[in-house]
């Protein structure tokens, strides 16, 4: 079985990916990012791609039943969030106000990632990392909701895009046993390679 | 055609140009960012130290690389059809 934190890595890409056709789309605006149909699905169907991709690693690395219970609300919002949107991409929906599911989905994902992080900040790298993710998407929520009020909104769209890259490099940083600020719990284990 | 119109025209290309220029950067700044983060830290590269590892550290376990892919990944495939379609 690959580590923890090799998965949290893979992740980390896939949120690279989202930051980087998020900005992109930020830059040319919705007419130039629509006139390839494909590229409209790209989005969300790494974002649902994503969400399918939890379940395995809500039954792999069940750790805990808040663990479960995390891994299993993430892969839902994720889902949710990129369905809407994928539904959106195809026209099925058009109100703006399905932004509003994205806002749900990070505001859902913060609060699993404070929840089920049962150590403090300094207990360890991946304590903080999780604590510092989570209050990062809670925060970061207020990108969609401002789209949902103003979609053609260049900062909202910037602003979101940039979350997913801020995200992937915490993920990237993450370490099953390390030390942060020089701090590492004696519990939290002997640091690996 | 006037010259106010000409002068539009010009600023809207130069506009476009200028987000073509954005867009094409942004997958070799990201190629960059994981090299510079190889160099920094090679021993996120478990390729460059193999012994004695398993399979999921030699497959699982290049984050920097991860980096590197994502960029070339959104450039070839992304960004450099975007800027045609915003030069045209």
């Amino acid at each position: 079985m690959p580590r923890a934190e090799m998965v949290h890595w893979w992740f980390a890409g896939g949120f690279l990916m989202l930051g980087l056709l998020g900005l992109a789309q930020a830059v040319v605006g919705e007419e130039v990012w629509g006139m390839r149909p494909w590229r409209r699905y790209l989005w969300p169907g790494l974002t649902f791609l994503m969400g399918v991709l939890m379940w395995p690693v809500m039954t792999f690395y069940t750790n805990s039943t808040i663990h479960m219970l995390a891994h299993g609300s993430w892969a839902q919002v994720l889902m949710l969030a990129g369905g809407l949107e994928l539904a959106r991409a195809s026209g099925r929906v058009q109100s703006q106000w399905w932004r509003l599911s994205s806002a749900l989905a990070l505001l859902v994902s913060g609060g699993a990632f404070i929840v089920h992080e049962q150590q403090h900040w300094l207990f360890s790298r991946a304590a903080f990392l999780h604590h510092a993710l989570g209050w990062t998407l809670v925060v970061g929520a207020v990108f969609p909701l401002l789209q949902a009020f103003r979609p053609r909104s260049v900062v909202a769209a910037s602003g979101f895009a940039t979350l997913f890259v801020v995200v992937a490099v915490m993920l990237f940083c993450d370490r099953d046993t390390a030390a942060i600020f020089g701090h590492l719990s004696t519990y939290a284990g002997t640091p690996h390679r | 055609m006037s010259a106010e119109i000409a002068q539009r025209i010009e600023r809207r290309t130069a506009e476009r140009s200028l987000r073509a220029r954005i867009v094409l950067a942004l997958g070799p700044a990201t190629i960059l960012a994981g090299l510079v983060w190889a160099l920094l830290q090679p021993y996120r590269l478990t390729f460059l130290h193999p012994h004695g590892q398993g399979f999921w550290w030699l497959v699982g376990g290049e984050a920097p690389l991860y980096v590197v892919l994502a960029g070339v990944v959104f450039w070839r495939v992304v960004a450099v059809p975007l800027a045609e379609d915003l030069e045209q």
